[in-house]
């Protein structure tokens, strides 16, 4: 009975230790993400807002925003379904985190180490999309349909081009446990997965941006057509949980990316100084570069229209990726070289 | 089985791609457009109204107010109606202040044009490049009239003022000063003339970097490339004017065609399109801007060279010189009756076009002997342009209504009026 206590205790304890991270992690990358898009356009981004009266590049402002939303009044729009309205942002924000809990940061450094560890993700991110198809048919709002209809089609697609993408990563380890995919990859820069399994790293990264609805694939929020989509009539701490979630998954995808094809916590440089050590900093490291990635797409490329990204999704990708399938399932029962010698 | 059937969705007046307010009633079968009506009218001031009851020239700067990204034009096109009733005509250098503040114009609108258009296809950055150049230029607004935006420049007989000798530089503050300082008021050393000159020189790259971004992208292409086809029949048939007709093929300039101020004396392409979509505009508009460019390089030159009064010499219709009218009964005779009642314009009718950025852009005046317009009409080209607005969209996405909007170059000041 008491060991069972404090397991529930020490677990609590982990998730705690995950998720707090992870909250302030969401509130710098927005701040990030516009100090980044500022620079990237010539302007300087937030850098007012500081903390106790020091400037500090504006390091206040996600606190600031945070406050300003919490404080806010969550408007109801007539005639909407108000259970499944405020539901709507709880199930989005709960899928995200709750992917968190076996993602390895570093070796042995997992919530639940379990087996089924990739199956699980992919539950999970899939199970986000009810967050977005509730709010946008609780809201009652023409706009916000479009959104949720948009949104629910095109992460359908693109789930499909992800788990295949994640196939090929499971045929190549050999194990769905994130930890053993990370172990499989050991042994400097060339044995991580993503030469081998080159397109599969580009599709699965790319569908992930359209996964969690970013620019360019953000046409579930459009800002120019349907204004905000699904999310359009929420505001205050229901948007900020909207908000804290796409966040969440964004970080989530780039962990997974650097997990599942850049070798995870392991470094690049061979050697016997303390940098070429596998270590937590280069999971940071390699998340950091892909929420980068992120960023600048977003900087960069106008926005897909809807039925363009499906045609991307279902007939360019998840032919390449089922094409790339067949390669290393080929390469891996032979066991042809260099990688599945 | 329930019945199917489309849907009606409100796009604008407040909406992120209305350019200001206009009011889209869609018709939708999911998300293709079944029917687009296109709403005006909630920005109409009444200008045409207003200048009925004023002195010709206090309408001037109404004009500005019209199409509120390009004004210098739409001046032009005001003034120019009023001289042709006068049957006066501007002196030359005042022909090239205002052939090279046209162009300026012409840059300005266009900015703000593929910025927007960026912004509404998702090309957030474009917007601020934009502006960063629209900077400059503004400040040539500035510095010749005083004003950033609303200039009330362009009089009948010239322009208000000669060009100035000198540009005014950035202050020392906290942020800029030392090295920053002398960076930013480098090019501001000089006259106007100068500063117009440095930015020629700096803005051809801008242009590339404005095309590196987008028009080989493939996300750009597949958003503008076969969207909003007009035929080159139709186009006529719809009253299109500027890039919007030369888009669909049709080599008509007014600037070419029925050339006016000093555009016969400068060099320049007019860079015709063949699709007639929307990309096709879009690298007219880009062309054009490097054309302008051209053409305000070649004024400032002979601007340069040529100094020479910017005003008609006839007290009937511009005010005499401070020093004149200080010292010559005449002339204060002339001074006070043009500040009060302003210049008797001859019984007549007067239509007089000229290419603004967005079209034809003209100004019908009916004048009955006196001093203020009879009847005024202004010939917005937005206003043709937006009423095609259901035969571009029809069939199409909703994105694809943004693409349109955006090409359409719609400024809302001078379709409502």
């Amino acid at each position: 009975m008491m060991e069972q206590i404090i397991l529930v205790v020490w677990t609590l304890v982990k998730i705690v230790a995950i998720v707090l991270p992870l909250i302030v992690v969401v509130a710098y990358l927005t701040y990030a993400e516009r100090r980044v898009i500022g620079f990237m356009q010539g302007r300087m981004g937030p850098n007012r807002v500081g903390i106790f009266g020091f400037k500090l590049w504006g390091l206040g402002q996600p606190f600031a925003d945070t406050f300003k939303l919490l404080l806010k009044e969550i408007i109801f729009p007539a005639n909407a379904n108000k259970f499944l309205f405020l539901m709507a942002p709880v199930i989005t924000l709960a899928t995200a985190f709750a992917a968190w809990a076996v993602v390895p940061f570093s070796d042995g450094l997992v919530l639940a180490d379990i087996n089924a560890g990739l199956v699980y993700i992919l539950a999970m991110t899939s199970l986000g999309v009810y967050g977005v198809i509730i709010a946008g048919w609780a809201s009652n709002s023409k706009y916000a349909i479009l959104g949720a209809l948009r949104s629910a089609a095109q992460i359908v697609s693109y789930e499909i081009a992800m788990g295949f993408a994640l196939v090929g990563v499971l045929i190549a380890a050999g194990s769905l446990n994130l930890t053993e995919i990370v172990h499989s990859q050991s042994g400097g820069l060339f044995s991580w997965f993503f030469i081998p399994l080159f397109p599969l790293f580009v599709i699965y990264f790319i569908s992930g941006v359209a996964e969690t609805n970013r620019a360019p694939f953000d046409v579930a929020e459009g800002e120019s057509e349907i204004v905000a989509g699904f999310h359009v009539e929420y505001s205050g701490a229901a948007f900020a949980l909207f908000f804290l979630g796409e966040y969440a998954n964004m970080i989530m995808i780039s962990a997974l990316t650097a997990i599942m094809f850049m070798g995870g916590w392991y470094s690049p440089i061979s050697g016997e100084s303390w940098i070429a050590q596998p270590s937590i900093l280069w999971f940071f490291v390699k998340t950091g570069f892909f929420l980068l990635l992120y960023l600048w797409f977003r900087a960069t490329f106008p926005r897909y229209r809807y039925d363009q990204i499906m045609r991307l999704g279902w007939k360019i990708f998840i032919p390449i990726t089922i094409a790339w399938i067949m390669v290393v399932a080929v390469l891996k029962v032979y066991h042809i070289g260099p990688w599945f010698s | 089985m329930s019945e199917i059937k489309n849907y009606t969705i409100n796009f604008g007046p407040q909406h992120p791609a209305a350019h200001g307010v206009l009011r889209l009633i869609l018709e939708m079968d999911g998300e293709v457009i079944v029917h687009a009506d296109p709403h005006v009218g909630l920005l109409h001031r009444g200008t045409e109204k207003l200048a009925e009851s004023k002195p010709f020239n206090h309408s001037i700067g109404y004009m500005d107010r019209l199409d509120y990204v390009s004004m210098m034009c739409n001046e032009h096109g005001y003034v120019r109606s009023i001289e042709k009733l006068l049957n006066i005509e501007a002196p030359i250098r005042a022909q090239y202040i205002r052939t090279m503040f046209d162009e300026i114009t012409r840059i300005l609108n266009h900015l703000m044009w593929i910025g927007t258009h960026g912004l509404d296809l998702g090309a957030m950055t474009l917007f601020l490049y934009a502006f960063r150049e629209r900077e400059y230029l503004m400040d040539c607004y500035e510095a010749v009239s005083g004003a950033r935006m609303h200039a009330t420049y362009y009089r009948p007989g010239g322009v208000y003022r000669d060009l100035p000798d000198t540009m005014p530089k950035h202050a020392e503050s906290k942020w800029t000063k030392g090295k920053t300082l002398k960076e930013l008021n480098s090019w501001r050393e000089g006259s106007l003339l100068d500063f117009i000159e440095h930015f020629t020189d700096y803005f051809p790259e801008r242009v590339a970097e404005y095309n590196t971004l987008l028009t080989d992208n493939r996300i750009w292409k597949q958003r503008t490339v076969g969207i909003g086809v007009v035929s080159p029949e139709r186009a006529l048939q719809l009253g299109f004017t500027g890039p919007m007709l030369r888009g669909s093929g049709i080599a008509w300039d007014l600037r070419k065609n029925q050339t006016y101020a000093a555009y016969d004396k400068v060099d320049f392409d007019v860079p015709i399109g063949v699709n007639g979509d929307c990309y096709d505009r879009y690298l007219i508009r880009m062309e054009e801007m490097i054309q302008s460019n051209r053409i305000i390089k070649q004024c400032v030159k002979w601007l340069k060279e040529n100094p020479g009064p910017v005003m008609l010499d006839d007290y009937k219709v511009v005010p005499p010189t401070r020093d004149a009218m200080k010292n010559d009964m005449e002339s204060l005779i002339h001074h006070f009756k043009l500040f009060t009642e302003g210049y008797t314009v001859p019984k007549g009718e007067a239509y007089a076009p000229i290419e603004a950025p967005k079209g034809e852009f003209g100004v019908y005046l009916v004048a009955d002997d006196s001093n203020k317009p009879f009847r005024m009409k202004i010939r917005a080209p937005g206003f043709a342009h937006i009423s095609a607005m259901n035969e571009m969209v029809k069939g199409s996405m909703l994105a694809d209504v943004v693409s349109v909007i955006g090409t359409m170059d719609i400024v809302f000041g001078e379709i409502d009026r």
